[in-house]
C-alpha cells in the first residue's frame, strides 16, 4: 500500500526555521535572522518571558512530491498554526516557505491568491463548507472564484464527486448531509482545482470512529490515484501510523522528531514520543525489513519473504526456526536475515530504557 | 454565620448613614430637598442657541437634502393611490405567500379587505409609502456602518454609543431637532424613522459578518478568492439569515416611528387618524384605525421574518428558468392581468364607497353604555391602585397614609412601629446571613416611607452610584453619578423622579406578573401556547396603538399610563422567564430529581437560581420597554421628563425637549448596564453561558 520513502528525490514544499508568535511586537525578536537561532528552546523561553505566545518555534521540514507528511500533536502543539503557515493563512514570524523552490513569504497577494487557485487545496477539520450553497456549487466554487464558466466547472465537479463518491448528492445542502458525507465534499472542493500540495487539517477528527476508518481508506485509495504531495495535520497517533509516509511530532510549538513512522517506533527521540509509541501493537507495524539481524547469515535452506512482509505473519516461522527467513527486495536481491533476535533488538531499542546498575 | 460584615456592606451602612443624614438635615439646609434654580446650568439655552445659529446658516443645507427627499417620497405615495386596490392587494398576497405559505397569504388578504372595508385605503397606503421608502434607506446605510464596524475596531467603538443613544433617546425627542432642521412635513418623518431604524440593522450586519465560522473564510481564502469575492460571495451569504433578521427588525422600527412622527400632523397617514381621533374623544375610530396599524405591523413583521426563515431553505431538486422564477412570473402576470381588469371593472380600481362598513358608532354607544353602567367599579380599581400602590411610591407613606386614603392618621406611633418593625426586618435579614438583602430591605423602606419625590437628591443620586460601582466597577459607578448629575444640575430632577416613580412602580409589577406567567409557562405547554400569540401581538403592536383601550376605559391620566407600560413592558419578563427555565441543562435537572427534590424544591432551589441571570436580561428588557412605553405615555398625561418632552416638541421648544430626552436616555442607559452587568456576573459565577 505504501510507497517507499526514497522514492521522492524531489523536494515539493519545504519549511525552514519557520516561527510564529503572537503579542504585542513579535517582529522584535527575529530582526534579520531569517528564524535561525542558534538556541531555539532558550529563544522561546525569553519570547515566552517577553509576555507573548510562542505557536510555533523553529519548524522544519520537506515534503517530497508524491508523499504523505503527516504533523501529529495534540491540542495546543501548534499543528494547526504550521499547516495555516505553510499557506499562508497565518502569516509566519519569521522563516522561510519554500513551495518549488520559491519562497511563499515573497509573494504579494495578487501571486499568492493565483497560488492558492492552482496549486493548493485545503481541507478542514468542520469542512468549511458554505451554507448557502449546494453540493456541486461547492465542489465548483474555487472555479467559480476563477471566472470558468459554468458548464466547465460542473463538469470539473463532476469528475471530482466520481471520485470521493457523492454521485447523486448533486443538489444537496450542506446541512442536509451527514458529517461524513459533508467532509467527501470538502475533500472534493479541496480537488476540484487539481492543486499540486493538498493540505488536510484534521479532516477526520469530526467523525465517528467507524466513519473515520472508511475515510482513512478513501483518503488512501484517492491518494494512490492522484499522486499529490500530502501535509496532514491530526492528534490521533493511530490515524498518523496508518497514512503517513513520514510524520512530525510536535510539542509546545516544536517538532519533536520527524521521521518514518517505523523510526519512531524503533527510535523514540524522548520520554514524550515513547508515550505516544508505547502502545502501539509493533507486529502489525513492524515488517521484516525492520528486523534484520546483521549477525545472521543466509544459507539456503532458510524460507524466503518479500520485503514488506508484516512481522505478525512471521512470528510462527520465528518462532519454529532460530536462524530466520531471508528477506529480499521487489527485484529479487537480499537485503539481510530476519530472526527473533533482531525483532527482540528492535522492540529493545524503542522500550524505555532499564535503570543502569550500580 | 451572623453579622459577618464584609467591606462592601460597611460602605453600604455608609451609604445608609449619609441619606439618613440629608433627611434629617433638610430641613435645614433646602438645598438638600431641591437642588437650588440659581445653579442650574443654562444648558437648555445654549443648544437652543447652537440651534439657532445651525438654521440660520446651514438651514439651507438641510431645507436642500429635505427638498430632494421630497420626490422619492411623493412618487411612491403616488404610484400606491394610483394603483388598483386590487393589484396592490394580489402583489401584497403573493409576497406573503412566497415568503410563508397560503396562511399568512390569507392572513394579508384579510388585513387589506379590512382596511379597505373600514375606509381607511388612502391613509393605509400613505404610511406604507413611507416605510417603503424609510426602510431601504435604513438597511443601506445600517449595512454601511456595519460593514465599517466589523472591518475596523476603532470604528465599532465610536458606533456603538452612538446606537446606544440613537435607540434609547425618546422617540418624540428625536423629532425634535429633525422639525427644526428639515421644517415640516413628511420628510421629518421619513429622517426620524430611518434614523430610528438603521441602528438594528447596523447590530445584525456586525452580529452576521463575525458569526461566519473561521473555517469556512479560511477555505473562501484557499480557494483562492480576492478580498471583494471573500466579502460578497463568502461573507454576506453566510450571514445572510442574520442580515435579513436585521431587515425585519429595521422595518419594524421604522414602520413604529413613522407612525409616531404623524404626531406633527399633514401627513394624511394612518398614524394620524388614530391620533386625532383620541384626541376627539371618538374611541371607536381610533381602535379601528389603531387596528390597521396592528394588521400592517403584524403583516410586514410576519412578511420579513418568514422571509429571513427562507432565507436557509433549498430546493434540492434543479430547476427550469421557469420553475426559479415562479413567483415572479406569477407577480408580473397576476398584478397586469388585475390591472387590465381593474380599468374595464371600476370596483376593482376603487373600493366602492357603499362597501364600506364601520362599526364605529356602535362600539362609541357600547362603550359610553359600559362606561356609565361601571362607573363605580372603574373608579373604584382606580382609586384603589391610586392610594394603596402610586401615592406611596411618589409622595411616600408620610404623604399617602391619611384619613381621606388611607382610613387613619399617620401618628407618632405608627412611625415608630414602621421603623422597628423595618430595622427589625433588615437585622433578622443580617442575623442569618444575608446582610445584603438586610441593606436592600433598608434603602427600600427609606425610600417608600418618604416617597421617590421626597428623597434628597444627593442621597439618590450617591445610592445610585455605589450600587452601580459594586455591581459594574468603578467605571459604571462613576458613569451613573455623571449621568444623575447631569440630571440634577440641568434642572429637571424632579420631573426624572416622577418618570422613575411610575415607570418603576410599572417595571416591577410587569416584572413580577411577567415572570409568575412565564414559570407557569414553562411548566405547562397548554399555557405556553396561549400566552405565545399573545406576546407576539402585544410586540408586533404599534405602542400608540396599545394606548387605545386603556384610555377608552379609564380616560386620560396616571393610571391609564401604567396600565398601557404594563400591557407592553409585560412581554419580555413572560418570554425571558420561559425560556431561562426551559433551556436549563437537563443534567442539572436529572440531578437534583434523582437526589429527590420535590417540585416545589426544585423550582425554587435549581431552577429559579439557575435561570436568574437569564431573568435579568428579561428585566432588562422589560425596563427598556417601560420606557419606550412612558415615552408615548406623555399623550395621555404623565408628569415626568416624557411630558417634557412631548411639551418641547409641541412648542417648538429645541433646548428643553433634548435636555429631558437626554435625560431619559441616561436613565435607560443606567439601568440597562447595571442589569447587564449583573447579569453576566452572575452568569460567570454559575458557570453559565446564554446568548
Amino acid at each position: 500500500m505504501k510507497t517507499p520513502t526514497n522514492d521522492h528525490s524531489d523536494i515539493k514544499l519545504s519549511c525552514r526555521n519557520v516561527w510564529k508568535v503572537y503579542g504585542r511586537q513579535p517582529e522584535q525578536f527575529f530582526e534579520g535572522t531569517q528564524g535561525r537561532v542558534t538556541d531555539a528552546v532558550q529563544h522561546s523561553d525569553a519570547i515566552r518571558d517577553a509576555d507573548h505566545i510562542v505557536a510555533n518555534a523553529d519548524v522544519s521540514f520537506d515534503v517530497h512530491a508524491g508523499e504523505i507528511f503527516v504533523i501529529m500533536g495534540l491540542s495546543g502543539s501548534g499543528k494547526s498554526t504550521i499547516v495555516r503557515c505553510l499557506s499562508r493563512l497565518v502569516e509566519p514570524t519569521a522563516g522561510e516557505i519554500l513551495l518549488d523552490g520559491e519562497d511563499l513569504l515573497k509573494k504579494s497577494d495578487a501571486e499568492l491568491i493565483d497560488i492558492r487557485r492552482h496549486k493548493m487545496g485545503m481541507v478542514f477539520q468542520s469542512f468549511g463548507l458554505m451554507p448557502h450553497l449546494n453540493v456541486i456549487d461547492n465542489i465548483a466554487f474555487p472555479l467559480k472564484l476563477q471566472g470558468v464558466t459554468e458548464t466547465e466547472r460542473y463538469a470539473q465537479a463532476e469528475r471530482v464527486i466520481e471520485l470521493v463518491g457523492l454521485e447523486g448528492r448533486e443538489n444537496n445542502f450542506p446541512k442536509e448531509l451527514s458529517g461524513g458525507q459533508q467532509q467527501r465534499v470538502g475533500i472534493a472542493r479541496s480537488l476540484a482545482v487539481e492543486p499540486d500540495v493538498w493540505f488536510l487539517d484534521e479532516p477526520f477528527s469530526a467523525l465517528d470512529p467507524l466513519i473515520r476508518k472508511q475515510m482513512q481508506d478513501e483518503f488512501l485509495r484517492i491518494q494512490e490515484k492522484l499522486h499529490k504531495s500530502i501535509v496532514f495535520i491530526t492528534h490521533d497517533f493511530q490515524e498518523a501510523l496508518r497514512i503517513a509516509d513520514r510524520m512530525a511530532i510536535m510539542r509546545d510549538g516544536a517538532v519533536v522528531q520527524i521521521g518514518r513512522p517505523i523510526d519512531l517506533i524503533l527510535n523514540p527521540a524522548d520520554g514524550y514520543v515513547r508515550e505516544f509509541t508505547q502502545d502501539v501493537p509493533w507486529e502489525r507495524i513492524l515488517r521484516a525489513e525492520d528486523i534484520l539481524d546483521d549477525t545472521a547469515s543466509e544459507t539456503a535452506e532458510l524460507k524466503r519473504v518479500a520485503r514488506g512482509t508484516l512481522v505478525e505473519t512471521l512470528l510462527p516461522r520465528l518462532a519454529a526456526n532460530n536462524s530466520g527467513v531471508v528477506v529480499e527486495g521487489e527485484d529479487g536481491s537480499v537485503l539481510g536475515v530476519a530472526t527473533a533476535r533482531g525483532l527482540t533488538a528492535a522492540l529493545a531499542a524503542g522500550c524505555i530504557p532499564a535503570p543502569e546498575e550500580a | 454565620m451572623p453579622f459577618k460584615f464584609t467591606r462592601g456592606d460597611l460602605h453600604w451602612l455608609g451609604v445608609i448613614g449619609v441619606t439618613l443624614l440629608c433627611l434629617a438635615l433638610q430641613g435645614e439646609w433646602t438645598w438638600l430637598a431641591k437642588y437650588p434654580k440659581d445653579l442650574i446650568l443654562p444648558i437648555a439655552d445654549w443648544l437652543n442657541a447652537i440651534m439657532d445659529w445651525i438654521v440660520a446658516y446651514l438651514g439651507w443645507f438641510f431645507l436642500g437634502i429635505s427638498w430632494a427627499l421630497e420626490w422619492p417620497i411623493k412618487a411612491v405615495r403616488f404610484v400606491l393611490n394610483a394603483l388598483p386596490w386590487s393589484v396592490t392587494a394580489f402583489l401584497f398576497c403573493t409576497i406573503a405567500w412566497a415568503a410563508s405559505g397560503w396562511k399568512l397569504a390569507a392572513f394579508t388578504l384579510f388585513s387589506i379587505l379590512y382596511m379597505l372595508v373600514i375606509g381607511y385605503w388612502a391613509e393605509s397606503m400613505n404610511t406604507l409609502s413611507l416605510v417603503a421608502i424609510s426602510v431601504p434607506l435604513a438597511i443601506l446605510v445600517g449595512f454601511a456602518f456595519g460593514v465599517w464596524g466589523f472591518f475596523s475596531n476603532r470604528a465599532e467603538r465610536a458606533i456603538m454609543p452612538m446606537l446606544d443613544v440613537l435607540q434609547t433617546v425618546p422617540s418624540f425627542a428625536y423629532l425634535l431637532p429633525i422639525l427644526m432642521l428639515f421644517g415640516f412635513g413628511t420628510v421629518v418623518g421619513l429622517i426620524a424613522s430611518v434614523l430610528y431604524s438603521f441602528p438594528p440593522m447596523v447590530r445584525n450586519t456586525i452580529v452576521g459578518l463575525r458569526g461566519v465560522s473561521p473555517e469556512v473564510i479560511e477555505s473562501g481564502l484557499m480557494s483562492g478568492a480576492k478580498p471583494s469575492q471573500l466579502f460578497w460571495q463568502v461573507r454576506v451569504p453566510s450571514s445572510l439569515r442574520q442580515l435579513l433578521l436585521g431587515v425585519n427588525q429595521a422595518t419594524m422600527a421604522s414602520l413604529s416611528m413613522v407612525i409616531i412622527a404623524s404626531i406633527i400632523g399633514g401627513t394624511a397617514d394612518i398614524g394620524w387618524e388614530v391620533l386625532s381621533t383620541i384626541r376627539k374623544a371618538q374611541f371607536g375610530e381610533s381602535l379601528l384605525a389603531g387596528m390597521v396599524i396592528a394588521l400592517m405591523a403584524m403583516v410586514i413583521d410576519r412578511i420579513t421574518v418568514g422571509l429571513a426563515a427562507r432565507s436557509g431553505d433549498y430546493d434540492p431538486d434543479a430547476k427550469s428558468f421557469a420553475q426559479k422564477y415562479r413567483i415572479w412570473i406569477v407577480a408580473a402576470l397576476g398584478a397586469a392581468l388585475f390591472f387590465v381588469l381593474a380599468q374595464i371593472i371600476g370596483d376593482l380600481n376603487e373600493w366602492p364607497r357603499a362597501w364600506e362598513v364601520s362599526p364605529a358608532k356602535g362600539m362609541n354607544d357600547g362603550l359610553t353604555y359600559m362606561v356609565v353602567n361601571f362607573r363605580d367599579e372603574i373608579e373604584a380599581v382606580k382609586k384603589l391602585a391610586f392610594f394603596f400602590v402610586m401615592l406611596p411610591a411618589k409622595i411616600g407613606l408620610q404623604g399617602a397614609v391619611s384619613p381621606f386614603t388611607w382610613g387613619f392618621e399617620l401618628t407618632l406611633a405608627h412611625k415608630i412601629g414602621y421603623a422597628l418593625v423595618m430595622t427589625g426586618l433588615a437585622g433578622w435579614a443580617g442575623y442569618r446571613g444575608k446582610v445584603n438583602a438586610g441593606i436592600a430591605i433598608l434603602i427600600f423602606a427609606i425610600v417608600i416611607y418618604f416617597g421617590l419625590t421626597g428623597m434628597p437628591w444627593p442621597a439618590l443620586l450617591l445610592i445610585c452610584a455605589v450600587a452601580g460601582w459594586k455591581i459594574g466597577g468603578r467605571a459604571l459607578g462613576l458613569g451613573t453619578a455623571l449621568g444623575l448629575g447631569f440630571i440634577v444640575v440641568t434642572g429637571i430632577w424632579p420631573e426624572a423622579m416622577l418618570s422613575i416613580y411610575l415607570c418603576g412602580i410599572a417595571v416591577l409589577i410587569s416584572f413580577l406578573a411577567g415572570t409568575a406567567i412565564g414559570i407557569w409557562a414553562a411548566h405547562n405547554d397548554t399555557v405556553s401556547a396561549i400566552v405565545r400569540p399573545f406576546n407576539d401581538t402585544l410586540q408586533t403592536m404599534p405602542l400608540f396603538v396599545l394606548l387605545i383601550p386603556f384610555v377608552m376605559v379609564f380616560k386620560i391620566g396616571e393610571f391609564t399610563a401604567l396600565l398601557a407600560i404594563i400591557a407592553y413592558a409585560i412581554v419580555p419578563a413572560i418570554r425571558y422567564a420561559e425560556h431561562g427555565l426551559r433551556s436549563l441543562p437537563a443534567t442539572v435537572i436529572e440531578a437534583a430529581t434523582m437526589i429527590g427534590a420535590t417540585n416545589r424544591q426544585m423550582l425554587w432551589q435549581v431552577k429559579v437560581p439557575l435561570a436568574l441571570p437569564v431573568m435579568m436580561l428579561g428585566l432588562n428588557q422589560t425596563i427598556m420597554y417601560g420606557i419606550a412605553m412612558l415615552v408615548i405615555a406623555a399623550l395621555v398625561g404623565t408628569n415626568g421628563l416624557e411630558q417634557i418632552v412631548y411639551i418641547g416638541l409641541s412648542d417648538g421648544d429645541f433646548g428643553v425637549g433634548i435636555i429631558a430626552g437626554i435625560g431619559m436616555a441616561i436613565i435607560a442607559i443606567i439601568t440597562d448596564r447595571m442589569t447587564h452587568a449583573w447579569s453576566r456576573k452572575r452568569q460567570e459565577e454559575l458557570g453559565l453561558s446564554v446568548e
